[in-house]
């Protein structure tokens, strides 16, 4: 059975992402403990609500270096969320708060208008298309494998990851005109701004996609029959 | 245009679904989780449990329903009904909710708005006002199911709600409520006019074009739908592709 460590720091509705894993077919292990974090076979950084507490917890329950150094090991690792955001060098959320670093880059508010200058609703909240940033974009052998372009996944978010680098952006959403960073990798490590455990089949889809990803040398690999579910 | 969500909305009395008109009346429709599942089969975007007892006793009962429910069903879901304090909350996100939709408690205690959005953020925090039309083309907030006056007027309520830090707003019109005779057209769109977060309306879906005016006219980002889902009148891959016939933004499954 495939096993995945959900970081517990004490922020949201972590039994979601818990119950999506269980349904994809994963033995799951909820645990703030970093000794666990760093003998894991993969681990997800779930995170909801604002960048700053979420990190100061993070940092209140001495996780910070536990996870910089379980990504350096070269297996998969997923941020979610405001678990994706954190991936980043600087959020702008009540202030500018650092980061873990890992993607070069800041996360700052979704403009509060659409491209032609009219209001907009913030949060972002509701199921938007996921769509390749660039031509050259590969889904295939990472998280969206096997998924099409326009696929909807489910949001809610008012701040938006922008990576320094953008050939980081593996997905982004459009929302009102408005660039969003729907998902992120880093090598070994992928981010989602939404909520894959949320998101339906396709979002389990997603997950089993995760759980399929094992390291083999300095690359990642991903196993068909466990991605296919 | 961002997508329109298409959101079930299952009103509980433990512990059965129940459906009534102006929020009374009620009748036991059966089990809620086989409902919300058939709608998550269905491509509901989201569901919302509402106890609507709960206020009556100063009690919450949904949290097994919730619970069973998440083991199944992964698109978001939002809890309301009794939640009046910090506890209620987390017991309710503990039992799988991913939202709180909260009238009575923050009418009586508005700063709980601003705990609950420090605590577990914005996006948890759903404002649920019950309005009733009043003279001069205001609209009042109720609770206890459109039974008690709060005399608080729903635009100015809203938008002091969103200060405090709501994230979404749940609106429904007791008038329209379970009439099958369309949403408050005017209502929905005073409130989504007025704040910068989304407005979710409920009350009064009865056929394809209320939902078409109560977005193109009312500007709701979401509609909630009970009676016409509970009672099979429609369903919802039709109503998702009536929606796209008549150029509303709405996801594709």
């Amino acid at each position: 059975m495939t096993r995945v460590l959900v970081v517990d720091y004490g922020v949201g509705n972590l039994l979601s992402v818990c119950r999506a894993f269980e349904a994809c077919g994963a033995a799951v292990e909820l645990t703030g403990s970093p000794e666990r974090i760093a003998a894991a076979e993969r681990v997800v950084v779930p995170g909801v609500g604002a960048f700053g507490d979420c990190m100061n917890e993070l940092q209140r329950r001495k996780l910070v270096q536990p996870i910089l150094d379980y990504v350096a090991t070269g297996n998969p690792v997923l941020g979610i969320c405001v678990g994706m955001q954190m991936l980043m060098q600087v959020g702008e959320e009540f202030g500018e708060h650092t980061g873990l670093g890992i993607a070069a880059g800041r996360v700052r508010a979704i403009p509060g208008t659409a491209s032609d200058g009219r209001p907009h609703k913030i949060p972002h909240i509701g199921w938007n298309a996921l769509l390749k940033p660039s031509p050259d974009t590969v889904w295939d052998g990472t998280i969206l494998d096997g998924i099409a372009p326009g696929t909807t996944c489910y949001f809610v978010h008012s701040f938006t990851c922008v990576p320094s680098d953008d050939k980081l952006r593996l997905a982004d959403c459009d929302y009102n005109g408005q660039r969003i960073s729907a998902a992120l990798r880093v090598g070994n490590v992928f981010g989602t701004q939404f909520h894959p455990e949320k998101s339906g089949e396709v979002g389990l889809r997603i997950l089993r996609n995760f759980l399929a990803l094992t390291q083999a040398g300095s690359k990642l690999t991903l196993n068909p029959a466990i991605a296919a579910g | 245009m961002a997508n329109v969500r298409l959101i079930a909305r299952l009103d509980i009395k433990a512990p059965n679904l129940i459906k009534g008109v102006h929020l009374e009346g009620l009748r036991k429709l059966g089990d809620p989780q086989q409902h919300a599942r058939a709608y998550y089969a269905d491509g509901a975007d989201e569901i919302i449990y509402m106890d609507i007892v709960a206020s009556l006793y100063n009690r919450n009962s949904l949290s097994d329903i919730v619970r069973r429910t998440a083991e199944q069903v992964f698109i978001p879901i939002t809890v309301g009904g009794g939640i009046r304090s910090l506890e209620d909350v987390e017991k309710a996100l503990r039992s799988g909710a991913d939202k709180v939709a909260i009238n009575t408690g923050v009418v009586m205690r508005p700063e709980l708005i601003g705990e609950v959005a420090t605590r577990f953020g914005s996006q948890c925090m759903v404002l649920s006002i019950e309005a009733k039309r009043g003279g001069s083309g205001k609209w009042e907030a109720y609770t206890d199911n459109g039974r008690e006056h709060t005399g608080l007027e729903v635009v100015a309520w809203a938008k002091r709600a969103v200060d405090l830090g709501v994230g979404e707003i749940l609106l429904t019109s007791v008038d329209q409520e379970g009439t099958r005779k369309g949403f408050d057209i005017e209502l929905t769109r005073a409130v989504s006019d007025a704040v910068r977060v989304p407005v979710i309306a409920s009350g009064g879906m009865g056929a394809f074009n209320h939902l078409v005016e109560v977005v193109r006219d009312g500007h709701a980002d979401a509609v909630a739908m009970a009676d016409v889902l509970h009672y099979k009148r429609m369903t919802l891959p039709d109503i998702r592709e009536s929606a796209r016939q008549a150029e509303i933004a709405v996801r594709t499954l």
